[in-house]
């Protein structure tokens, strides 16, 4: 296995003339937590998106272990990835069971294997049984969003994209299911890429923060490299705001 | 004329449709004609040998009638008359107006229907100047395939009339009597005191002073029965004439357009028929058609009840009138059914596919729209009208005309669900690398099914509604009941079309409702969030 699960290599992608990621280069290291750190506007999502095919670069390359990104198999490519964004984005025609197992379903996956693994993502992120036949408009936020994470992990996909997931919840449902973040990095290796602007969060969650500012990296390192020696004000800065949710 | 609510909200519905008066009345904007080649001869078929292609005694025809009182009258007649003669006869009744017939017969949907000298003139074939004799006509329209054949008799034209009573006390008889009698109190129709043919050429034509007042032609004869007013404008041949003892005043100066009423038909109608109809010229007179109006209009007898009397007192021959109810409500109605499900089912077989597609090809979305719209735009009658071309009357161009406007509702609903479904849900559904088809049926159309399911209500209750209209290109249904119901101003039969109609609407309410219920999860339809 390459060491690097993700890498851009040279990527620019703009809307309209304006430059939202600009040249950007990086590496990722395989079975690791990378947060990508920045404020609204910074490019962090459009990073993310593509990598799973949902943006495509005006030029560059998006490398996943080690192969260009196959923009023709994109289905294929993306069930192994995990994508979990703010606000959960639950079907809402769909019960928790039917939203989670989706596309184990569609995979042909056996009744079985189906239930086994569904049960054991209600037990990792705390989940009631009970909570199986409710559709997601009955849930709360700190449920919905675990059940959005279920149902990123459902395929136990070897990446998983969050886009900030945990954006949104109370700071006592954030803290555990922060707790229940970690543990995942115990059932298997699994490259995680976060997106957030909570430089907190980045810094509890992931070994290696990349911070982008106006579509272009600004640093890199680990939290505590990082902290130590802030490249910049901005950097500072969104050390600061830490804890404070934007919108 | 008794004025009920239930008329009047039929005309509204049927305004554009409706056109009461004269038989050429509201036909300004027909279509100009291809220039009728000059050929045939009037009345070689009067003495004529039949042809040597005689066919079969149990041929069909194919008989229709415009959608007023007189015109259902006379189809009855002829049907009657043919049907003793061994043949079998389609009807197709309550066509809506001139264009309509006129189409019918050109396209072969009709074989023959009673039409107006003056109305064929003006109206068909744009001539100008006073109407030719029916033998000039016959020689107009022979280069298009079509026959006028010699008169029934009466001349139902525009007529000032006065009550008998009244006439015989002042001596009058002919319209050139008035001058000589300021004291009586005029009264017309707005539509006749602003048409050319009727108050502004007659008042110079005979000198005639004054200014008439206004009055509506509904309420006129009740007007001059009860001595309001003493002299109105009316139509020759009206069965209130006889009714309120009314005379008609001789035009004894040839003011008004002669409409002499004649049996028009295609050419290759075959010749036994074509006797049959030759042998009852002459037979109506403008007193008999006024008894025959009357009997219907008045007092309330059918059309078939009429046209049988007068076969028989006619020595024509004995017809049966089986008080066959032709049109069965529930006939009606199963073929009200038939023509709003088929519209129905393939404004969804295109409007569903077409709306995805649109979805998912951006660019066309907005045009597809907007052409879909447009045809909504087009009245129900004119795009009925538009069918006639290429589908001539019945059942196909009213399905085909529903269909259309059964497309819009469906096809923006679909549309409009799809495009604003959440655009996070919609980068989930792809994010999680559903195939573009699995998106569409795992998440898109789950969700956008409310809506969708919406227009196709909307698309089903306009359908009952406007195919109410297809009686008038002889689709049947619904309509039926109620465009005869007009003509023979009978409420009762009014109600047979009106009535099932509106049942109709609610069923399918209701159907949908239940459909919702059964198809739908409760939260997902709008402003709703059970427990």
């Amino acid at each position: 296995m390459p060491d690097h699960s993700i890498e851009f290599d040279r990527v620019t992608k703009s809307y309209g003339g304006n430059a939202v990621i600009h040249d950007v280069s990086l590496a990722l290291t395989a079975n690791t937590t990378t947060a990508i750190v920045g404020e609204s506007g910074s490019g962090k999502s459009t990073l993310l998106q593509l990598v799973n095919g949902l943006v495509l670069p005006d030029s560059g390359n998006v490398r996943i272990q080690g192969r260009n990104l196959d923009y023709g198999q994109l289905p294929r490519v993306r069930r192994t990835m995990g994508y979990s964004v703010q606000g959960a984005g639950l079907f809402p025609h769909l019960t928790v069971r039917e939203n989670v197992t989706l596309v184990a379903r569609l995979e042909g996956w056996p009744a079985g294997k189906i239930r086994d693994r569904y049960r054991g993502l209600l037990a990792l992120f705390g989940l009631d049984e009970e909570l199986s036949g409710r559709f997601p408009y009955s849930l709360s936020g700190g449920q919905a969003q675990r059940v959005g994470l279920c149902r990123a992990m459902m395929l136990d996909p070897p990446l998983l994209l969050l886009d900030e997931p945990f954006s949104g919840l109370d700071p006592i449902t954030r803290a555990s299911i922060y707790r229940e973040m970690l543990q995942l990095e115990h059932t298997g290796d699994r490259s995680v890429l976060l997106v957030t602007h909570d430089m907190d969060e980045a810094a509890r969650l992931a070994g290696h923060l990349v911070i982008l500012k106006q579509g272009r990296v600004v640093q890199q390192g680990s939290p505590q490299q990082i902290r130590a020696n802030p490249a910049d004000h901005y950097v500072r800065r969104l050390f600061l705001d830490g804890n404070k949710d934007e919108n | 004329m008794k004025i009920n609510p239930c008329r009047i909200l039929a005309l509204f519905i049927l305004y554009p449709l409706y056109a009461p008066g004269l038989p050429g009345d509201g036909l300004k904007s027909v279509p100009a004609l291809p220039a009728p080649a000059p050929s045939g001869l009037y009345g070689g078929g009067l003495e004529s040998v039949p042809a040597l292609t005689e066919p079969a005694p149990s041929a069909r025809i194919t008989v229709g009638s415009k959608n007023f009182n007189e015109g259902y009258l006379l189809a009855e007649v002829i049907s009657r008359s043919l049907e003793l003669e061994g043949f079998s006869v389609d009807r197709k009744f309550g066509l809506g107006g001139t264009l309509v017939c006129y189409e019918a017969l050109v396209n072969g949907a009709i074989d023959v229907y009673v039409e107006y000298t003056g109305t064929l003139a003006q109206a068909i074939l744009k001539l100008e100047g006073p109407a030719p004799d029916p033998g000039q006509l016959d020689a107009e329209v022979s280069g298009l395939g079509l026959q006028v054949l010699p008169p029934l008799g009466f001349n139902n034209t525009y007529a000032l009339v006065m009550r008998k009573d009244l006439a015989g006390q002042k001596g009058i008889t002919r319209i050139s009597d008035l001058p000589g009698h300021p004291e009586l109190a005029l009264a017309f129709s707005l539509e006749f005191l602003n048409r050319e043919d009727g108050w502004p050429g007659l008042a110079r034509t005979y000198n005639l002073p004054g200014k008439p007042t206004g009055i509506e032609h509904g309420l006129a004869y009740q007007a001059v029965a009860e001595g309001s007013v003493d002299v109105i404008d009316a139509y020759s041949t009206d069965g209130e004439l006889s009714r309120y003892a009314l005379t008609v005043l001789d035009d004894d100066r040839g003011f008004f357009p002669q409409y002499h009423a004649i049996p028009f038909a295609r050419s290759d109608l075959p010749d036994r028929a074509r006797e049959v109809l030759i042998g009852l010229s002459g037979r109506i007179g403008d007193n008999r058609m006024q008894e025959m109006n009357r009997k219907t209009t008045v007092d309330g007898m059918s059309f078939a009840q009429v046209a049988d009397g007068f076969l028989h007192e006619e020595g024509l021959g004995d017809t049966r009138t089986e008080d066959r109810i032709v049109h069965t409500i529930l006939g009606n109605t199963v073929t009200h059914l038939k023509l709003t499900a088929i519209a129905l089912a393939l404004g969804c077989l295109v409007g569903l596919p077409l709306g995805i597609l649109v979805f998912r090809v951006r660019p066309v979305a907005n045009t597809t729209v907007y052409v879909a719209g447009l045809l909504q735009t087009i009245p129900s009658i004119a795009l009925l009208a538009l069918m006639i071309p290429l589908f001539g009357i019945g059942v196909l161009p009213a399905i085909v005309a529903l269909f259309l406007y059964s497309l819009l509702p469906i096809l923006r609903n679909t549309v409009t669900a799809l495009v604003t479904i959440d655009p996070v849900l919609k980068r989930v559904a792809e994010a999680m690398g559903l195939t573009r088809w699995e998106q569409l049926r795992h998440v898109l159309l789950p969700m956008a099914l409310p809506n969708v399911l919406a227009g196709i209500r909307t698309a089903a209750v306009i359908s009952i509604g406007t195919a109410t209209l297809a009686a008038f290109i002889g689709a049947g249904g619904l309509g039926e009941p109620i465009v005869t119901g007009l003509a023979l101003n009978d409420t009762g039969l009014i109600l047979q079309g009106a009535i099932p109609a509106a049942c109709l609407a609610i069923l399918v309410e209701l159907l949908f409702e239940l459909l919702e219920r059964l198809t739908i999860k409760p939260h997902m339809l709008q402003g709703q969030l059970p427990k």
